[in-house]
């Protein structure tokens, strides 16, 4: 008895020493095993297996757009802020590069270009309307959200535009049982880690997220920052938008009824950021995306009634964050704000 | 609310946030007036304030979860399942009317207990306890009725939505839904004015700060996550008797009421806001879509108006409140509560 209890003591004096990101992997690990234990026992008789490459694809498939949406969410999470238009923009990115395309490979620089610019737009409205109106994130990203809602139902009765075989091919090519989608989205986060950690308007989104006046005093243009963040964040939408056209093979307005955005920042929360902002990274993010995207291909293995479905996605994204939220609140109590986004900057 | 002494004092309050959203009211009223004055008649002003109660009611029940700093993203998930819950376990037999009632202020409060709980001992944030709840919620009532709901309502039962008491003078018709909605607003502001309501204000304001000085920050959470709960099921009665059955009813309902609450002034992370403004703040979004039917604004446009005009609103709103000279200015404006 005493033998395990000082094991069990050990156990989770070493859980406690590892850092957030490390103990997401845990759970992502977790969540795998537990998933494939529930596949094979479920369908023993039939020889299923989660880890088989049909169900590999289908997992990766699904990991990269929300992944587009997460990582550029984590980013204004980080600096306490919130983009609730990100679906819309995804929506409204997905026609610009349709109907830019119009069925000509020779269009697809330019479209690209067109998607980055517009949804780039979008973000600094957001960021300008957040930092110099002061107007909450939530509420301003709901209405830009709605504003870009009503423009799309105005515009746009149906599918709209026409992608190229050449760019449907980011849709649906793989290498292995690897989609290149989301060999782009890795490429993406890799990016993203770099962004934060190595340059200055990374570490600056920490110290903003942390404590916004600190920050301030200490010479940061915390405006600047905030608008940086929308306007990536948003570009990432950009991105997921160019992806749904090139699955759909054209530009559909009906993307935005998904509601990614609440994806997406269950994804960021359950990859360990604090919706307070200044604490976390996109390496968890990435690991969030995984554990949701993990989630569904079980489901959709074991054929779980889609209602019941979102039964189980609510309690485990609840229970999962509460997993982890105690210790991660204690030691923000723990030390001032302000010290402890300096240190993850540093 | 401060009493008024002259126009200086009635411009300074007019200028303050609290006092934006009934500037922007009496905006809106003034425009509807203009384009068709008949709106404002009795009659047809009841059946307005008839369509707006439960906006209303829900709204006061946000305002105690917001002003202790938290959200709750679960309500329009909510109201959908109690009006779902409501026609099945009915099912057209006027008896069951009132245990029925009963069973769903029960399950009303057992939502708000569970996001309460989660939230306060489990530490989650509320922007996932409640969006959690809202799929869970969201999937079981579909998962429940097979994705059709089932049964029907008893005539006594959508009385409380779609009756009054008729034959008033120059207004026709008192709706009970009007009557309930000016108790719950009454109720809320009394209950805001007790011990109760200064520790939920100073909990949203600075949680460290109001728990060394005693209170008890997670209990008068717990509450407040119970009172919209509450709100949520006097909401779904009310829309279950005016619209009838459907499970979509809640959909969507719960980013209206939040941005509701903020119109009225209220800061987003607790602390600051009158339960009367942001009841307020949901007239004028009724309001503001019963001038979109007046102007005859194609359907699909309505969504870029709303949105301009609640970003405008709240930075209006927003932008007098970091003046210098007025209330102490909010560092956190651009923050987002847990």
């Amino acid at each position: 008895m005493t033998a395990i209890a000082t094991a069990w003591h050990r156990l989770t004096a070493r859980l406690a020493a590892l850092g957030t990101t490390a103990l997401i992997y845990l759970a992502l690990a977790g969540v795998l095993v537990l998933g494939g234990a529930a596949v094979a026992i479920d369908g023993a008789d039939k020889g299923a297996n989660l880890f088989a490459t049909a169900n590999l694809v289908d997992m990766l498939t699904r990991t990269s757009l929300t992944g587009f949406l997460a990582i550029g969410m984590t980013l204004v999470i980080l600096c306490r802020s919130l983009d609730l238009s990100v679906g819309y923009t995804a929506a409204l990115s997905s026609l610009v590069a349709a109907t830019t395309m119009d069925g000509r490979p020779e269009n697809i620089p330019v479209a690209i270009g067109a998607v980055l610019l517009v949804s780039g737009l979008i973000g600094a409205a957001n960021g300008a309307i957040v930092a110099f109106l002061r107007v909450n994130p939530f509420i301003a990203t709901l209405g830009t959200g709605l504003i870009i809602k009503g423009y799309l139902d105005t515009e746009y009765k149906g599918p709209a535009g026409d992608v190229p075989e050449l760019f449907q091919q980011f849709g649906y090519t793989r290498i292995g049982f690897i989609p290149v989608s989301a060999l782009v989205m890795l490429a993406l986060a890799g990016a993203a880690v770099w962004f934060l950690r190595s340059t200055r308007t990374g570490h600056h989104m920490y110290a903003v997220g942390g404590d916004a006046e600190v920050a301030r005093m200490s010479g940061i243009r915390t405006d600047r920052v905030l608008i940086a963040a929308h306007v990536l964040c948003a570009m990432c939408a950009g991105v997921a938008g160019l992806l749904l056209a090139a699955r759909f093979g054209t530009g559909s307005a009906e993307a935005y009824t998904n509601l990614y955005e609440l994806d997406a920042i269950a994804a960021v929360v359950l990859g360990g950021t604090l919706l307070l902002g200044g604490r976390g990274g996109v390496a968890g993010t990435v690991a969030g995306v995984a554990i949701l995207a993990v989630l569904d291909t079980v489901f959709n293995v074991m054929q779980i009634d889609p209602f019941a479905k979102d039964v189980l996605r609510g309690a485990v994204i609840i229970a999962a964050v509460a997993l982890y939220a105690r210790r991660q609140l204690d030691r923000t109590a723990a030390r001032p704000r302000f010290a402890a986004a300096e240190g993850k900057s540093r | 609310m401060t009493r008024l002494r002259g126009p200086v004092d009635l411009l300074r309050w007019a200028a303050n946030p609290t006092g934006t959203v009934f500037v922007l009211l009496a905006v809106i009223f003034a425009w509807i007036f203009v384009l068709n004055d008949a709106f404002f008649a009795g009659p047809s002003f009841m059946a307005f304030l008839k369509q707006a109660a439960p906006l209303m009611v829900l709204a006061a029940g946000q305002y105690f979860v917001i002003v202790s700093g938290n959200f709750d993203l679960s309500v329009g998930a909510l109201v959908g399942a109690q009006v779902v819950i409501a026609a099945r376990l009915i099912d057209g037999e006027e008896s069951r009317t009132v245990p029925v009632l009963l069973v769903m202020v029960g399950f009303g409060l057992l939502v708000g207990l569970v996001n309460g709980l989660i939230t306060t001992v489990l530490k989650v944030q509320s922007f996932i306890t409640t969006l959690g709840m809202l799929l869970v919620l969201f999937g079981a009532i579909r998962l429940w009725t097979g994705g059709a709901p089932t049964g029907g309502l008893s005539e006594s039962f959508r009385t409380a939505g779609r009756m009054g008491i008729e034959g008033v003078p120059v207004l026709g018709q008192i709706p009970w839904a009007v009557i309930i909605m000016v108790a719950v607003g009454a109720g809320a502001i009394l209950l805001m004015r007790t011990g109760f309501g200064r520790i939920l204000m100073a909990s949203g304001d600075n949680e460290r700060a109001a728990g060394l000085a005693g209170a008890r920050v997670d209990a008068a959470r717990i509450a407040a996550f119970l009172l919209s709960g509450l709100s949520a099921t006097i909401a779904g009665i009310l829309i279950g008797g005016y619209a009838g059955v459907s499970a979509q009813v809640g959909d969507g309902l719960e980013f209206t009421v939040i941005t509701a609450v903020v119109l009225g002034g209220v800061v987003l992370g607790g602390g600051r806001g009158s339960v009367l403004a942001a009841m307020a703040g949901a007239l004028a979004i009724e309001a503001l879509f019963s001038l979109f039917n007046q102007m005859a604004l194609p359907a699909t446009l309505r969504p870029t108006v709303q949105g301009a005009i609640i970003i405008a609103a709240v930075a209006y709103a927003a932008r007098r409140r970091a003046r210098p000279g007025s209330t102490a200015p909010h560092v956190s404006a651009t923050a987002n509560p847990s």
